[in-house]
């Protein structure tokens, strides 16, 4: 996919006015956008297209890595849909070619690598595609020496790629381990939602774990323990706020504050001499 | 032809084994009937079965577990616990041991058997402490150079609130990349069900074997069903789809030797269960021992790494 892929495609389901999915105010879509998806009104942190992070994030020139990388129906697995209609159906549709997409670029003049996963790519779900291209980004940062920043997003594990799925957990962070042992930055951002298998592979072994604001984050799914325990969750159970308090990431970062931030981090951490 | 008829049939073969002894030796021509008997029909059993009948061996309740393996196989058993940072937890076993006069390390889900063990054991759902427990013992075997044995049997990684606010999440994944590098030899034994990423927590390994209706998955079957198929009772469809049974996983290159169960499930003989997992075991240990500490983490880390389906034109 090119970025004019994207814009094209991106026109063609624009509508002018759209909605905050937690204060329900009526909003320009233009100004959303131009807020990052950040609700003007409330301050409810969207989805957001990782076309969208890339621009927010990197500078001017960048180029995205390893689409050539492309998901295939290899179990023939069909649930209510084939697998393979859902996959066709999203290379007409979406706005991605797989939940994750990989960008090599420079952040305020610091050489990353960015991965971004897009929840609307099946969930955000991780399968071979999704590993295979982290794996990549991962080997490129050692081999660049630079650091992979990684924004987080994903329902778990692709259940239609089954066991594959599952074994993509230990494949990337295997490849989060190497980028560990050679001292190559690797900083994860938590964006709403990441649970299963990502938050219990890659999104968890971050050197630095940062949360977008109201972000639910956790192994399992609310209603699964609900269910398991037959006892209410409390208020701010799973949420960025309430996995600071627990000890579990390091800061909960406002979006418009995010490139800062990474910025601070990279030049104390890495780029130390600029 | 039922897995209980099985059953039946082989209760009554012990039966009359046990008069045998006593010196009733008219009962043998009867005895003899009834084996061959059992044999023919749990092989023609064995042919038909559905993975979701697997399932339901793999749920046995007198099932062979982690510790039923331990005192069988192993001699010298010293239990280690905690994680050092919060409690112990039950639902992970873990220690060293000696197995043909070698030390190994020993780690497995343990379920319990009767209702206040199970409790007791949560039904080997593990918390973070579990997982954290299990790295401190791996880390241990590091250390003093002994290979790492692993034996998974969980439905998966406890739900709840607690194993939340202390990071089941982070316990799984720092469980997987310590395991995927660790500078050991590892060996895992699927002994029953292998539930998500509370197995692989414990999985990752140079050897994978599983036992012939042990079950591995993503997912359970009764999740895939709900989540999926949004219907509780497509449960048998969604086991197939998912290709959780050790032939699949085997097709699939996920796992690496089938260990057979005697009369198509190992809970209706665990003498001759143990004896075929110490077979297999043994021999993958010997295997992976050629190798040293350097090429065999290599070659694991290879393994994962080239783990995927995709089209790369
Ligand atoms: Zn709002």
């Amino acid at each position: 996919m090119s970025i004019f892929d994207f814009f094209r495609k991106k026109e063609k389901k624009e509508n002018l006015w759209t909605k905050c999915e937690e204060c329900k105010n009526i909003l320009l879509a233009q100004e959303l956008e131009t807020n990052f998806y950040v609700c003007p009104k409330c301050g409810h942190h969207h989805q957001m297209n990782p076309y969208l992070w890339a621009n927010m994030i990197l500078d001017y020139n960048y180029t995205v890595l390893f689409e050539y990388i492309k998901p295939t129906d290899f179990l023939s697995f069909k649930d209510t849909k084939k697998y393979k209609d859902r996959l066709k159906m999203l290379k007409e549709s979406s706005n991605t070619s797989e939940a994750i997409t990989i960008f090599d670029g420079k952040l305020s003049d610091y050489p990353i690598i960015l991965s971004v996963m897009d929840f609307s790519f099946i969930g955000g779900s991780m399968g071979s595609v999704v590993g295979e291209r982290f794996k990549l980004a991962s080997l490129k940062a050692v081999q660049d020496r630079k650091p992979h920043i990684s924004v987080i997003t994903s329902g778990g594990a692709r259940m239609q790629e089954s066991v594959i799925s599952l074994m993509q957990m230990a494949k990337t962070s295997i490849a989060v381990d190497i980028m560990h042992k050679n001292s190559v930055p690797f900083i994860t951002v938590l964006t709403n939602p990441t649970t299963g298998g990502v938050s219990a592979s890659f999104a968890f072994l971050g050197d630095i774990i940062i949360a977008e604001p109201k972000a639910i984050i956790g192994f399992a799914g609310a209603r699964v323990i609900e269910q398991t325990i037959k006892q209410q969750l409390p208020e701010d159970f799973q949420t960025s706020e309430f996995l600071l308090k627990k000890g579990m990431i390091d800061m909960v970062v406002h979006r418009h504050l995010m490139k800062q931030t990474l910025k601070n981090i990279l030049s104390l951490l890495f780029y130390k001499n600029a | 032809m039922t897995i209980k008829d099985i059953q039946e049939l082989k209760t009554k073969i012990d039966q009359l084994k046990i008069l045998y002894k006593q010196g009733k030796t008219d009962v043998e021509k009867e005895l003899r009937a009834f084996q061959r008997e059992l044999k023919q029909i749990s092989k023609e059993f064995c042919k038909n079965l559905s993975p979701w009948d697997r399932v339901s061996i793999a749920r046995h309740n007198e099932r062979p577990q982690t510790l039923d393996y331990i005192k069988a196989l192993f001699k010298d058993f010293v239990e280690l616990h905690g994680d050092r940072c919060y409690g112990d937890d039950p639902a992970i076993i873990s220690g060293f041991a000696k197995f043909y006069n070698k030390s190994v390390c020993v780690i497995g889900h343990q379920k319990g058997r009767d209702t206040k063990d199970k409790i007791y054991r949560n039904f080997g759902m593990a918390h973070p402490e579990g997982y954290r427990k299990a790295q401190r013992i791996m880390k241990l075997a590091e250390k003093f150079q002994i290979p790492i044995i692993t034996f998974v049997d969980t439905a998966g990684a406890y739900p709840g609130i607690g194993a939340e606010e202390r990071g089941q999440a982070q316990a799984i994944a720092t469980s997987i990349e310590l395991m995927g590098s660790l500078k050991t030899h590892i060996i895992t034994v699927i002994i029953g069900e292998g539930g998500s990423g509370g197995a692989l927590a414990l999985a990752v390994a140079d050897r994978i074997l599983m036992l012939e209706n042990a079950w591995y998955s993503v997912i359970s079957p009764e999740g895939c069903a709900a989540i999926l198929y949004k219907d509780q009772s497509k449960v048998q469809e969604a086991t197939k789809s998912l290709k959780i049974t050790a032939q699949d996983l085997y097709e699939l290159g996920v796992i690496d030797c089938i260990i057979p169960e005697p009369y198509c499930g190992a809970h209706l003989s665990h003498r001759l269960t143990f004896l075929n997992v110490k077979f297999f075991l043994r021999k993958a240990l010997n295997e992976i021992l050629q190798y040293n500490i350097e090429e065999i983490v290599r070659k694991r880390q290879e393994r994962y790494l080239n783990i995927g389906f995709y089209e790369d034109a």
